[in-house]
């Protein structure tokens, strides 16, 4: 009997594995009651997962500068910017729960430090110029990274994407005016405009990840079609769109490697501090502390608010029973 | 434990019609106490740019689908039917508008 059940479990194994391996191979999309490899399936729920926590926690840096924006236009230009976050993470903790996640025990995981989020947003953000630069250079790096996730394999996750890219554009391009505005300023605030790019052109180059030699992760997502292009191929192409942006704007990138290469066609540019990017990922970051310590209290201080939704919720029902 | 998980807020799927015309469409989830909640919720995390004229929830719990493994019990059968598609039937093409 038993030996009956353990093989038609195994022969729906073999099923299921070939329809998946089938799905890769055809391009078209995984969904969330298919079969699919279990590592497959933690693999999608971590990337996912940090990605959900890295909009989460990008509200933050951004989210200072609310009270202090200069103007009324620039006040709603940024509260809309950081509500776009709060979406972007919802819309991601939601492809998330297709896979059996739990968005609540997600959030705890990060509190405890137990899942990561992207190393950018663990930079301060100084002054309003930053706000510009996280807008181009930030969201820039990220909208590389994205697009080609609106074709990654699994289905709940690339259809998140298509929604976030769609408004990453207004972010990058909000950021962009913004330090127009700056450029054409006084002298002190083009020097603002300048030490904020200063300050975010390294952390930018190090959102694409380590290089692809010491990505070990890399290669199965490839195969999987989670990912599609490698973090060096990326990384090349934000240069290449960027230089360009920088000269419009008249601010330099802080590089002195960074010239055309006629050969091959692309910017050369210098090699970030990887080492950086390790601490920073690790947690000794410059804000690393802060912003898990406002999450975890928005967390906590929220707490009440939503036992006493589920209360008057439950009592509802009783009564309307 | 079993606390908290009683605070935990129910899933909703959520679908949205962009406009008068189409259909409802389903665009995700989100986590709600109530419907009135989930309501609210889905229109400011689903339609923040104008996507949408009207919106459904429905508690994620009570969607019953049919599942992958039984794709080809539910499916299948259509497939030898090829009398069902217009193109089946071959007329002279001197016929009009048919």
């Amino acid at each position: 009997m038993t030996g009956t059940v353990a093989g038609e479990e195994q022969q729906q194994m073999i099923t299921g594995e070939q329809v998946f391996a089938d799905t890769i191979e055809r391009d078209q999309r995984v969904e969330p009651r298919d079969w699919m490899p279990e590592a497959y399936r933690k693999t999608m729920i971590r990337q996912i997962a940090q990605h959900a926590h890295s909009e989460i926690i990008g509200m933050q840096p951004e989210g200072e500068w609310i009270t202090r924006a200069p103007s009324l236009r620039r006040k709603a230009i940024l509260l809309a910017k950081v509500q776009d976050e709060a979406g972007h993470g919802l819309y991601l903790y939601s492809a998330a729960e297709t896979l059996g996640a739990d968005r609540g025990d997600l959030t705890r995981r990060l509190i405890e430090g137990r899942q990561k989020y992207s190393s950018i947003f663990n930079y301060p953000t100084l002054t309003f110029a930053d706000v510009g630069v996280i807008g181009w250079l930030v969201d820039g790096a990220a909208i590389c990274n994205q697009v080609p996730l609106c074709r990654s394999s699994y289905g709940p996750y690339a259809r998140a994407m298509i929604r976030i890219c769609k408004e990453e554009s207004f972010h990058q391009r909000q950021g962009y005016e913004l330090l127009i505005t700056m450029m054409g300023g006084t002298a002190a605030q083009r020097e603002m405009a300048q030490d904020a790019v200063n300050r975010w052109w390294w952390p930018s180059l190090m959102m694409f990840g380590p290089p692809d030699a010491d990505s070990p992760n890399s290669a199965q997502s490839m195969a999987w079609k989670i990912k599609r292009h490698s973090n060096d191929e990326l990384r090349q192409r934000f240069v290449d769109m960027s230089v360009p942006q920088a000269e419009a704007l008249g601010v330099t990138l802080p590089d002195p490697r960074l010239r055309w290469n006629d050969d091959r066609a692309h910017y050369d540019f210098g090699t970030p501090d990887f080492a950086e990017l390790t601490r920073v990922i690790s947690g000794a970051g410059p804000c690393n502390d802060e912003r898990i310590a406002r999450r975890r209290s928005a967390d906590e201080d929220g707490a009440w608010v939503r036992e006493a939704a589920a209360a008057h919720a439950a009592r509802r029902q009783e009564a309307g029973a | 434990m079993t606390d908290e998980i009683k605070h935990e807020w129910p899933l909703f799927e959520v679908f949205v019609r962009a406009k008068r015309g189409l259909n409802h469409v389903h665009v995700g989830s989100l986590r709600a106490a109530d419907h009135e909640m989930a309501l609210h919720h889905a229109r400011d995390l689903y339609t923040r740019r104008n996507e949408g004229v009207s919106i459904w929830v429905v508690r994620s719990d009570d969607v019953a689908a049919s599942g992958p493994d039984r794709k080809d019990a539910f499916f299948a059968p259509s497939g030898d039917k090829v009398y069902r598609h217009p193109t089946y039937y071959s007329i002279p093409d001197s016929v009009p508008h048919i």
